[in-house]
């Protein structure tokens, strides 16, 4: 199981490395004459109202798709697990002022701001991975500080602390390992909200310029085809759903392996 | 008394919420490109006296907080300000497309409840079976799908290829406005009764091994009054809690949904907004989903101490 879903996104990850030479057209190029027409041995996925080829489209599409979501989920996860461990750790005011700003945080309506300040900046994905990241890091300071709390109760980090270590050393050096599948975890989780976030954005028209190739742009702009080719439509939307389903399963079973007895 | 340090704590919480979200969304207004007076002129032509007049008519010479102060006096009584697309009052506005996302999000939530507590409640009851398996299988693939992806999916299969539902708007008539919000609603409703029914059924199994329904099922009590009056009862909290993210979640939903299908709602109102650049309506917008989520929050909180007396002694809180 987990090496199917790892092989799924394997698969995506190479389609957005090699995606220009595997492509069968130029993603821009248009056929006007063949426009809106179903799958073909020419066009696998049929082309879009301007004659473009959808496979193509898909291919150069994944890169983008791919690339700001892991932008989001490393900037996400390395801003959340240090404040999670320094909170968790160090406790009294710097914890207490972190966990109200962290609460506020996660009551925010974030989709909702998201759509607002992406729309209203413009300006591509720049703001909205800025807004993700400030969106998305609060839920990663709250599990992280959770379990630090609980690790740093445990023999081998009292015996660190009799040894005088340093605090960032013990919790960067001993805390953090034990914290790997959580950390991983999160990670993933990121990535899934951003790709289906950014997806999202595409598909309402906010952040992207018309007809570039982009998954979630790509649903909306076939929507009026759905009677004449609806693959067009429905490939993107299939496609952004198997890479958020994989990537969300490999976070459950970190999780889960996490919650049966921490690091193997 | 316990209950009103909890009303209050709670009441504190959500005006600071509110505030900081009304901040940022006045600040929107300094932000958003080419300054207020070119916002707020909408992208009509100038003159230095109209430029004047619009600084004079909105305050912006004042500073930051005296502005920000006026505007949330206002809107506290109930002024939103002028559309600038429009030209009507944005109460106006918002309140012609409230009933069609008002009517979705009604729907919805009823298709949550109604689907979900049962087939949650179901697969615990029949743990490991089937039914169980299909139950957990269904609710993970609904979690995981785009709303906007299943809204496509659903498009295409029982509007275009099979025709039983409108592909297009809202309706006029109520039973036409059900047929039209009945694709959008399930859309909006798959993940949110997917989330029910995993907490259902974990709230389930959980109280499955308690004590108290241990001696229920011992003095021989019908497993269907177990169920519903020891377990369901128990089994609620969790489950409102996460009836209070779904509604959050609702508004946000809906705007996808509105777009796929369609719909003249407010969803579609904030993107038509957005793009327009139209700040007074999308302000608003953004205040009103503010004040939605904390007002659920709140009636969250007090479901909590009526459902719940240990809550209500200040033992759990």
């Amino acid at each position: 199981m987990r090496a199917a879903l790892t092989a799924v996104l394997g698969l995506v990850a190479l389609a957005a490395l090699a995606g220009p030479w595997l492509a069968p057209y130029d993603p821009a190029a248009q056929d006007l004459a063949l426009g809106a027409a179903g799958p073909s041995a020419a066009h696998w996925l049929g082309t879009d109202e301007m004659g473009r080829d959808v496979v193509s489209r898909l291919l150069a599409g994944a890169r983008s798709a791919l690339f700001w979501p892991v932008l989001v989920a490393l900037f996400t996860t390395a801003l959340g697990t240090s404040l999670g461990l320094l909170s968790g750790y160090r406790r009294g005011w710097v914890d207490a002022l972190l966990m109200r700003v962290v609460d506020l945080a996660i009551a925010m309506p974030g989709l909702l701001v998201l759509i607002v300040v992406v729309g209203v900046l413009g300006g591509g994905y720049g703001w909205a991975v800025l807004a993700m990241a400030v969106l998305f890091t609060p839920g990663d300071i709250r599990v992280v500080r959770s379990l630090t709390l609980a690790q740093r109760e445990l023999a081998y980090a009292e015996a660190a602390r009799t040894l005088g270590l340093r605090p960032g050393r013990i919790m960067f050096r001993h805390l953090l390992p034990n914290l790997a599948p959580t950390v991983v975890a999160n990670a993933l989780l990121s990535f899934t909200g951003a790709l289906v976030a950014l997806a999202g954005l595409s598909f309402l028209g906010v952040g992207l310029p018309a007809g570039t190739p982009d998954w979630g742009l790509m649903v909306e702009e076939n929507r009026q085809l759905l009677d004449l080719n609806p693959w067009a439509s429905i490939a993107p939307a299939a496609l952004i759903t198997v890479v958020a389903c994989a990537a969300t399963l490999l976070g459950d079973r970190a999780f889960e392996s996490m919650s049966k007895g921490g690091v193997r | 008394m316990a209950v009103l340090t909890l009303l209050g704590r709670r009441l504190g919480a959500a005006v600071l919420l509110l505030g900081v979200l009304s901040a940022l969304t006045y600040g929107l207004l300094l932000a958003a490109p080419g300054g207020p007076e070119q916002v707020l002129l909408g992208g009509r032509p100038s003159t230095p006296e109209t430029r004047a007049a619009i600084r004079e008519q909105y305050h912006l010479d004042d500073p930051f907080p005296v502005r920000y102060a006026r505007w949330l006096g206002d809107a506290l009584h109930g002024d939103l300000g002028t559309s600038v697309y429009s030209r009507e009052p944005v109460v106006t506005v918002i309140a012609d497309r409230l009933p069609v996302t008002a009517g979705l999000a009604a729907y919805a939530l009823v298709l949550t409840v109604v689907v979900g507590v049962p087939a949650g409640l179901l697969a615990a009851m029949r743990r490991g079976g089937r039914l169980d398996q299909g139950i957990t299988l269904g609710s993970l693939a609904a979690l995981s799908i785009p709303s906007f992806a299943l809204s496509i999916l659903l498009l295409y299969g029982f509007a275009v290829r099979l025709g039983w539902f409108p592909v297009f708007g809202e309706g006029r008539t109520l039973t036409e406005r059900i047929t039209h919000l009945t694709l959008p609603a399930v859309a909006l409703a798959a993940a949110q009764a997917a989330l029910v029914v995993r907490q259902m059924r974990a709230a389930a199994l959980d109280l499955a091994a308690s004590d108290f329904l241990t001696f229920a099922r011992a003095r021989g009590l019908p497993r269907r009054r177990v169920w519903t009056s020891y377990a369901l009862r128990n089994a609620a909290l969790p489950v409102l809690t996460v009836g209070g993210l779904l509604l959050a979640a609702n508004l946000t939903g809906s705007v996808f949904v509105e777009r796929a299908f369609g719909l003249h709602g407010l969803g579609a109102l904030l993107i038509g907004a957005v793009g327009q650049k139209d700040i007074p309506v999308v302000q608003a917008l953004v205040l009103l989903g503010g004040v939605i989520v904390v007002a659920v929050n709140l009636l969250i909180d007090l479901a909590y101490l009526v459902v719940d007396p240990r809550v209500r002694k200040g033992a759990a809180a």
